[in-house]
């Protein structure tokens, strides 16, 4: 058992619903009690759309677990596909249901019903919900390749010169952080370089539109946590590359351009040329410009799926030129690929699904910024520190009723906002700094352009043993409270490494000077 | 007064009821379970600790359900059982021990600690009992450790409530002596203060709450203890308080000015305390809820209602809508019928009104389709939904999370319901 307070991702067959949600003509039924139904809001609510997730629940009591829970689930199936007409038709198993071991695929088979059923084995107690939603994406494409799948990609290869380069788009789900915005603009980049999306999927994708996947060049991966096991399974048995680079970030974007271009057959150079004019980015200049110095150094602390914290972090070093302090996931699935990020700035990676071990990492961290989950919000309000959203799991705020992508340029132009805006601006930073006894600008501060609300400070860890003279406690406080964990870890250490006992104001500067760059 | 006859008095010259039939209706059952209730338990009680022994889904379903990711630090968590556990690698007595005795040391300021039985743990027939009481014997007396199931095959949303609550009853201290009124059914603080503020004045002896504010302090219960239910949903509740000696006053529930001034008049009457007095303390509240009502019914009058299934509130509210505001009822769905908890209040319904009971959601979408009501009071999958296909909506969640019991909160109550009306209009002008 693993003593949980917030968790990062829903069971497996959330994923599910996620793939079942942005599809169209499928339906989901998930064999699972009445409480289960929950998250059905989770679609309704915090994405907001206008109807229910194509999902049938088949809410078993205890009462029925004593009598036939199996044919509850077989009178579910036809009331379902009689009512909703989908074109295939998903079925699993939640938690409880995986208990009583039912066998919903062999159940539904037995029915003959005349459209497709896929069976999704998704076990609650291993896996959870992004591995939930491959599974599923997964399952699906390979249940609805047509009988003379490589009849077509063959044909498709062979008219190849004829034609502009195509492409599938892959990874985008319901509930996804950003995704339909990120769609648009992905889309409008390959458009405007001169390759075409044959199949988008899941979202909004018929099982029809699953049967062209093979047509396509090649496959665009947007998110490797939903679209990795698809991609991986085109490549095998069609041969269908598929790109690596995913294109959070001005950079990643060129390098995704340009890796796509290659895979299409198309110069890069002109590529990028195309894709920068459809879409223009500011993001390197606002940050090359002068009023954005203060952005140096910033220690920022990343945490979230494993795509964008990779993606976060190389974007907060190379674009905005912060200090990446702390990077972790939660997406375990992708432990290697965090591993070797973390390595590019000299960190060890945090692999971890506990909130409370994420809350003491950046608490040791004392960072300026944190780049995060809503967990991470959180977690951010209680130390006082700023924090920008980068990655699900998603609250309502997440589904901004404006366009705004986290992929492309345009993606980028955004990042640069977001991330900018929790921070204090650079003058400002500095009127603090010299005035510290301004009664207006007293402890806790907060940014002038977000309010006035007092900041909790970063509780200290009195563990250290050591002793701060009251002169030494009088100058740190003058130190602003955005840098004073900071101040305080490094003069304790400082102390601490040349066996002092007690600090004295002294010893503040002599760390400030030993740290200093 | 204008609702003096007493409502149980009145049920044998009325037409009666219990010999009605409600729409009894079994799919796809679009409600929370029971571990619902735990997000505003946790609130109430500020020194207990509720821990969910089950799957992520249980985790996933309390902190998805009420957005309640407000709270940094809540008194909730969940053991989510994992692979080993269930293939007999852990055992899973002594996996309880060790994930408490985290907790414990995390939370030394916790005094109650409530193990919450889940569907999986259910379903497996882990022994929570056995655990709650091998722990309650180590961990005395700074904790007291209690278990309840509030999984999903066994109850319904608010049902987790009446199972926590029917746990604490069975540890209440004994009093045989004292007599006393206890109101049972967790209230928001400020109805709680009101209410009970009314009973000591109408001269009510030794009045408590359950759940009061701390769960260690559980009032004492003997046979010389009456109570009034507070919530609709209280039936094993009334039955362990029952099986303690205590007797249940019958009455409607405290929702609007008839139900609250009901509520209130059984308790005098039970006692044979002076109903002059009575009258006298609850004019002014009482006229002041009918003045601010009378606001709310421009609004409502005349308006047709659906109720989704929900909560178990839906009838009492059914019943205030329609008697104090004018509202037309097309359908009442309640989750299941407690016939002896709402006697009273099925009474008060009008004649033929549709009550369903237990759901087949789609065949209920149908229903209210074909009803066209004004508004549909609905659960949070369904709302959207239902607003996108043109229906006025009022989550029925807000109903549960917000203080509206009582004389001074029965405008508040209507506003709830009048709102999206308002929201409708602004919108359209």
């Amino acid at each position: 058992m693993q003593l949980t307070l917030w968790t990062y991702e829903g069971p497996p067959h959330i994923g599910a619903m996620r793939v079942a949600t942005a599809m169209r003509d499928v339906h989901y039924l998930l064999h699972a009690p009445q409480g289960d139904t929950y998250a059905d809001l989770l679609f309704t609510m915090i994405e907001r759309n206008d109807r229910r997730p194509p999902v049938t629940y088949t809410t078993f009591q205890a009462r029925d677990l004593g009598k036939d829970t199996a044919a509850l689930f077989q009178a579910a199936a036809r009331d379902a596909v009689s009512r909703f007409s989908p074109k295939a038709l998903m079925v699993g198993a939640s938690c409880t249901a995986e208990l009583i071991q039912d066998d919903p695929g062999g159940l539904s088979q037995a029915l003959g019903l005349d459209i497709p059923v896929v069976p999704l084995e998704l076990p609650a107690y291993q896996r959870k919900e992004n591995w939930g939603a491959a599974e599923t994406f997964y399952q699906m494409v390979r249940a609805m390749q047509p009988p003379d799948a490589v009849e077509r990609r063959v044909h498709a290869l062979a008219t190849r010169s004829a034609r502009r380069p195509t492409c599938n788009v892959l990874g985008p789900t319901g509930l996804g952080f950003r995704h339909r915005d990120d769609l648009t603009s992905v889309t409008q980049l390959l458009v405007a370089i001169g390759v075409d999306v044959c199949v988008t999927a899941p979202w909004q994708a018929c099982p029809e539109d699953l049967a062209k996947l093979c047509e396509a060049d090649f496959n665009v991966v947007l998110y490797p946590e939903t679209a990795g096991s698809v991609a991986g399974y085109l490549k095998r048995n069609f041969g269908q590359p598929h790109s690596t680079r995913v294109p959070i970030g001005a950079k990643a974007t060129d390098a995704f351009i340009e890796e796509v271009a290659l895979l299409a057959g198309l110069a890069p150079q002109d590529a990028l040329r195309k894709a920068r004019d459809v879409q223009p980015s500011r993001s390197g200049w606002y940050s090359a410009s002068v009023d954005a110095t203060y952005l140096t150094g910033k220690r920022a602390f990343v945490f979230g799926d494993a795509t964008h914290a990779i993606a976060a972090a190389r974007v907060a070093a190379h674009e905005l030129g912060f200090e990446v302090v702390g990077l972790g996931s939660y997406s375990r699935e992708f432990a290697r690929e965090l591993r070797d990020a973390a390595q590019e700035f000299g960190l060890t990676a945090l692999i971890s699904d506990d909130y409370l071990e994420v809350e003491t990492a950046i608490s040791a961290a004392a960072p300026d910024i944190v780049l995060g989950t809503q967990m991470e919000r959180h977690i951010s309000k209680r130390l006082g520190l700023p924090c920008a959203v980068i990655s699900a799991p998603v609250h309502v705020q997440d589904f901004p009723a404006r366009y705004s992508p986290q992929m492309g340029y345009e993606g980028a132009n955004v990042l640069f906002d977001t991330w900018v805006h929790p921070l204090m601006m650079g003058l400002e930073e500095h009127l603090l700094g010299m005035f510290r006894e301004d009664f207006e600008f007293g402890e806790g501060t907060a940014p002038s352009h977000l309010g006035h609300q007092p900041i909790q400070i970063p509780h200290e860890n009195a563990q250290t043993g050591l002793c701060w003279g009251e002169e030494a406690e009088r100058e740190l406080k003058k130190i602003p409270f955005f840098v004073r964990a900071k101040a305080r870890r490094n003069t304790e250490r400082f102390a601490q490494e040349r066996g002092l006992s007690t600090i004295t104001r002294e010893t503040l500067y002599e760390a400030k000077a030993h740290y200093a760059r | 007064m204008s609702f003096p006859v007493p409502v149980m008095a009145r049920a044998h010259d009325d037409v009666s009821r219990s010999d009605w039939t409600p729409l009894r209706e079994r799919g796809q059952h679009e409600v929370f379970c029971g571990l619902t209730s735990i997000v505003w338990l946790h609130r109430k009680m500020q020194d207990a600790f509720f821990l969910v022994i089950g799957s992520r889904t249980c985790a996933h379903l309390i902190q998805s359900a009420a957005g309640v990711m407000i709270f940094a630090e809540p008194r909730f968590a969940t053991a989510i059982m994992e692979e080993r556990d269930l293939a007999g690698l852990a055992d899973a007595q002594e996996e309880i021990d060790r994930v408490v005795a985290q907790l414990l040391a995390r939370r030394p300021e916790i005094r109650t600690l409530f193990l919450v039985g889940s569907c999986p743990s259910e379903v497996i027939k882990l022994d929570l009992a056995r655990a709650a009481q091998r722990l309650s014997d180590r961990h005395r007396p700074q904790v007291r450790v209690l278990h309840y199931s509030g999984s999903g095959i066994e109850t319904t949303f608010t049902q987790g409530e009446d199972a926590c609550l029917a746990a604490l009853v069975n540890v209440a201290p004994v009093d045989e002596e004292a007599e006393s009124l206890l109101v049972v059914g967790s209230l928001a603080d400020i109805v709680e203060d009101q209410l009970v503020g009314l009973l000591r004045e109408l001269g009510l002896p030794g009045v408590s709450v359950l759940p009061g504010r701390r769960a260690q302090a559980l009032p004492p219960i003997g046979s010389r203890t009456r109570f009034l239910l507070a919530q609709p949903f209280l039936a094993d509740t009334a039955r362990a308080l029952e099986a303690r000696g205590a007797r249940h006053i019958p009455a409607l529930f405290p929702f609007g000015a008839e139900g609250t001034e009901n509520w209130l008049m059984a308790a005098v009457r039970d006692f044979g305390l002076s109903r002059d007095h009575a009258h006298r303390v609850l004019q002014a509240p009482l006229a002041r809820a009918k003045k601010a009502l009378d606001r709310c019914a421009e609004t409502l009058s005349g308006r047709r209602v659906f109720f989704f299934p929900d909560s178990q509130l839906e009838i009492p509210l059914a019943r205030f809508l329609s008697r104090e505001l004018g509202v037309h009822l097309t359908e009442v769905g309640v989750p299941y019928l407690h016939r002896a908890l709402q006697a009273a209040e099925l009474e008060c319904l009008p004649t033929g009104v549709r009550i369903s009971e237990g759901q087949d959601v789609d065949r209920q979408l149908d229903r209210c389709r074909a009803d066209q009501p004004d508004l549909v009071v609905c659960g949070l999958g369904l709302a959207n939904p239902l607003e996108a296909e043109g229906f006025a909506t009022k989550w029925s969640i807000e109903l549960v999370f917000s203080p509206i019991h009582g004389f001074e909160q029965a405008a508040d109550l209507a506003e709830l319901f009048c709102r999206p009306f308002a929201r409708r209009t602004r919108l359209a002008a």
